[in-house]
């Protein structure tokens, strides 16, 4: 190669780099920088207002081993797990429907359901305040149509609420990358296979199903990432019963004062989200091979 | 006919979703015009009383300028950060690329309140004072790969010919950037701005976290959710917001779809 | 050509991508006022070679000189050339006459005279009142012509096209062959035109350069280059050929007399980069230069052979004839003059050759 090819390539490529660089530089100052110091926080040890710079692993054990935040971990886990379970079962009939018989107006489908989605979170988590609630909309409906004579007190304030309220908030945005991935499959792939013989059920299980894998999969993750650390709506509708570790997380940053302790929350939370997700991945894809042989 | 029958169920499937989906939301509107204090049926009467209230509440009405100004800061920087690496992502190849392109779409990938509480640790240990401006500092993360997704569309759909066509009429390459690159993905770029000035307008944990003593309106909403008596005036006030979250976002849509036209019109002489 | 000085000197340019020789020292000159075509299948590096004349491309080494000065290194926007894009690259958001007024408006002609201008260039493509159109309300064809008036409104030294026509449908494809050949005659711009249509770039150009694999395998003018292809590749590529073994008898400077099977013994002229492997040519000839006898009809070459297969299309018949002591069978185009319905397969002929119409190929059968 002479000088002048890797010259050229040398200034596309810089030239690249310096178009991204304003973006990126300011990603790095405001979400590398943070989590990279968060990770060191949590190795450090905080009293009143002095931090103690020295590695020790005190705020793990505390994190791991106080059965308040395991007990925290394992619930906010099992919820955000329920809730993307929840969400890519419900959400595939409509993508399908939307792919498959969407016709014309699968932009309008599309549309329709993002648009609750991008209106205010805190105001859609309120609104199951209003369904749920012990004078709210279900048990006021219950009463006047004389199924029950006292309005049920359980409906609100524990973890099926927040369960109900998670998935109602996220619905939409598993719809679209499942949406995408069943929009790519060659429809003569799945004529091919009914051509063949195949029934409904057949074509979905051999064909469909592992054709929209990747979207199932990215649905499953932009779910329960966010939703592990949700903060809102364990305040809002999960009472006592339904707290999850984002109020932890806030409570040390917060009024307790103990930042370290509150990284390490912080930390932990993100590895347990990235094996749950790892696992989660790898469990769908042996699923999908197991139904298709 | 046995086929028939098993698709049958799947529209039913989809209004009961669509009715999932839009009935708790449909509340807000509802309850806002009621007479009673208690959100709760049987509804008791019309009245426009909360949004009058709403209207004199002048602590509501400095939420709702930050607020705009908030998301117009964020909305702005984030598009213009965001056109930056979309071009760059689209148009050039160069090392890193996925680690850059992975970092800035992050956010979208992380729980929002480590995302939150790592930058308040950072912000404070720096020493600077939480304000609008470190609001505004947080949200354009957090918006910037809505941004990225709306404009990386717009610039993949871009015909590099279109920039070699202009080279080779004799215009520079900044000229060319300004009369023909800019003007064509204009749509992705209004797109961008309204999405993000929409999520900037919603977002409440960063404001939450980020924001001193002046308050954005979602966290003017959070205080007030306290006072059982509130509730009207804030189902008024979430009206309010989410009517214009539809109309911004309708907008959006609209240009969108606009520009997918011209660009289908431009593939090819055949189509 | 009658001018001396070349409006176009290429000289060893190379194109380099990675290890990838996308263009191989190549060697070209375009004469001014020509019409010149560069053929060859995707991948041979001719859209290389135009966009490198466009500049938006540079040469990994080599020269291009433009009307006398060496523009190797100048930028697309400061070249005497202009481009029509394969897909026209109309710019959506402008109207037609904003299109074509695209740059002109660097050059500050003042309004009368680039409106004045760009009347004029519509009018040369026969688009005239288009002004106030949308990019996206016009036909392929419309779209065609807008892109070449907003580059011939620049008044090129060399207008580059590239596969203009590739986009457009057959009959509107040979409507506009008839419109760009007409156009260039009347303009006298130097045209050089990428394609991989081997008509097309017979029915256009002054010359062609037919390219394979990065290299130019053979210039020359549409006819020479149909009827005296030097390589089988490239007799290949412009159209059938039957190829016959021979064995060289003699040779006498550039003559060569080949004794070919079936075909009797000719004296050829040598192509330039011949070669003889072990006494051994290959020799050609092309499908229509073999007739059908009709009965009692007698000629001077004739050959006997067995209709194995046929292909009708109207006005000409294909056929493939098997000739005793003829590993393969010979094509055959025969028009209909008397229409084809005795050519039945099975059935015997009797076929007639020029041999004038034997070429000697460079390249040696591999056998």
């Amino acid at each position: 190669m002479s000088g002048r090819v890797r010259r050229w390539a040398g200034s596309e490529a810089a030239r690249g780099l310096a178009l991204i660089s304003p973006t990126l530089l300011y990603a790095m100052a405001m979400l590398l920088l943070p989590v990279i110091i968060i990770i060191l926080f949590s190795f450090w040890k905080q009293t009143f207002l002095t931090v103690d710079h020295s590695f020790r692993l005190d705020n793990y054990r505390a994190a791991l081993t106080q059965p308040i935040y395991r007990d925290l971990f394992l619930r906010s886990l099992w919820i955000s797990l329920t809730v993307s379970v929840a969400t890519v079962v419900m959400a595939y009939p409509v993508a399908w429907y939307i792919s498959f018989h969407g016709g014309r107006n699968k932009n309008l489908w599309l549309f329709l359901i993002t648009v609750p989605f991008l209106t205010s979170y805190l105001l859609r988590v309120m609104s199951w305040k209003l369904v749920l609630g012990y004078n709210g909309v279900l048990n006021s409906l219950l009463l006047w149509l004389g199924l029950i004579h006292s309005p049920i007190e359980s409906l609100l304030y524990n973890a099926d609420s927040v369960i109900i309220t998670l998935v109602h908030s996220w619905v939409a945005f598993a719809i679209l990358p499942i949406f995408v991935s069943l929009e790519k499959i060659d429809r003569s792939l799945v004529e091919a296979g009914q051509d063949l013989g195949d029934g409904l059920f057949r074509s979905l299980t051999k064909i469909v199903l592992p054709l929209s894998l990747p979207g199932v999969t990215s649905a499953f993750l932009i779910v329960m990432i966010p939703t592990v650390g949700d903060y809102v709506t364990p305040k809002l509708v999960g009472g006592t019963e339904g707290v999850m570790i984002a109020s932890a997380i806030e409570v040390n940053f917060g009024r307790a004062m103990n930042w370290p302790l509150g990284a390490a929350l912080s930390v932990t939370t993100m590895v347990l989200v990235a094996s749950a997700a790892g696992l989660m991945v790898l469990a769908l894809r042996l699923a999908v091979r197991g139904v298709r042989r | 006919m046995r086929l028939l029958s098993r698709i049958r169920w799947l529209p039913v499937y989809l209004g009961a979703f669509m009715v999932f989906l839009y009935f708790p939301i449909l509340l807000l509107p509802l309850f806002s015009f009621n007479t009673g204090v208690v959100a709760a049926f049987p509804l008791k009467g019309f009245t426009t009383r909360w949004y009058v209230q709403l209207f004199d509440n002048q602590v509501m009405l400095g939420a709702a300028w930050n607020s705009l100004m908030v998301g117009l800061a964020v909305s702005i920087t984030s598009t213009v950060l965001a056109i930056c690496a979309a071009r760059a992502i689209t148009r050039y190849k160069f090392p890193g690329q996925k680690p850059a392109t992975g970092l800035i779409m992050a956010p979208l990938f992380l729980p929002e309140i480590i995302v939150a509480v790592s930058m308040l640790l950072v912000l404070l240990q720096i020493g600077i004072q939480l304000s609008l401006l470190t609001v505004i500092l947080g949200q354009i993360v957090f918006c910037l790969p809505y941004s990225m997704s709306v404009l990386i569309a717009g610039f993949e759909g871009f015909d590099r010919s279109l920039e070699e066509a202009s080279l080779d009429l004799g215009e520079t390459a900044m000229g060319t950037f300004r009369r023909v690159t800019l003007p064509v993905v204009a749509p992705a770029i209004l797109s961008s701005l309204l999405v993000s000035f929409t999520i900037s307008l919603d977002e409440f944990l960063l404001a939450f976290f980020l924001s001193g003593t002046e308050t954005t309106l979602p966290v003017y909403i959070w205080g007030q959710l306290r006072f059982a008596a509130k509730l009207p005036e804030v189902l008024a006030l979430g009206s309010l917001m989410m009517t214009a979250s539809v109309i911004l976002l309708t907008v959006a849509e609209i240009v969108r779809r606009r520009a997918e036209k011209r660009v289908m019109a431009r593939g090819g002489p055949n189509a | 050509m009658p001018d001396v000085k070349p409006m176009i000197e290429i000289r060893n340019v190379s194109r380099h991508f990675g290890t990838f020789r996308a263009l191989d020292q190549i060697n070209l000159d375009v004469a001014a006022g020509e019409f010149f075509s560069l053929l060859g299948p995707s991948g041979c590096g001719k859209t290389t070679l135009l966009r490198m004349l466009a500049g938006l491309d540079t040469p990994t080494s080599g020269t291009i000189s433009i009307d006398g000065a060496d523009c190797t290194e100048v930028r697309a926007n400061q070249r005497p050339t202009n481009m029509v894009f394969q897909s026209y690259a109309i710019f959506p958001h402008l109207n037609v006459a904003e299109n074509v007024a695209y740059g002109l408006k660097r050059m500050r002609l003042g309004r009368v005279e680039e409106a004045r201008r760009v009347d004029e260039a519509l009018e040369m493509v026969r688009l005239p009142g288009f002004g106030a159109r949308k990019g996206n309300e016009l036909s392929g064809g419309q779209r065609q012509r807008v892109a070449l008036a907003r580059a011939l409104v620049m008044r090129p030294k060399v207008l580059l096209l590239d596969e203009p026509l590739s986009a457009l449908d057959k009959k509107l494809r040979e409507e506009m062959q008839t419109e760009l050949r007409t156009l260039q005659q009347s303009v006298g711009i130097t045209f050089v035109l990428v394609t991989h249509d081997q008509y097309e770039a017979l029915a256009l150009s002054d010359r062609i350069a037919v390219m394979f694999g990065g290299q130019i395998a053979q210039v020359a003018s549409p006819m020479e280059i149909y009827q005296r292809p030097t390589t089988r590749k490239v007799a290949d590529f412009l159209g059938g050929m039957n190829f016959l073994r021979g064995r060289i008898a003699a040779e006498a400077g550039a003559a060569l007399t080949v004794e070919t099977e079936r075909f009797g013994t000719a004296t050829l002229t040598k192509p330039p980069g011949f070669t003889a492997s072990g006494g051994r040519a290959t020799v050609g000839i092309r499908p229509e230069r073999l007739r059908v006898l009709w009965d009692g009809e007698r000629a001077e070459h004739e050959l006997t052979g067995r209709i194995a297969n046929r292909a009708y299309f109207g006005e000409t018949t294909s056929l493939s004839v098997a000739i005793d002591g003829l590993e393969a069978p010979l094509s055959i185009v025969e028009t209909n003059t008397f229409g084809a319905d005795e050519l039945n397969i099975g059935a015997e002929v009797r076929l007639a050759f020029d041999p004038e119409a034997l070429v000697l190929m460079a390249d040696p059968d591999a056998r």
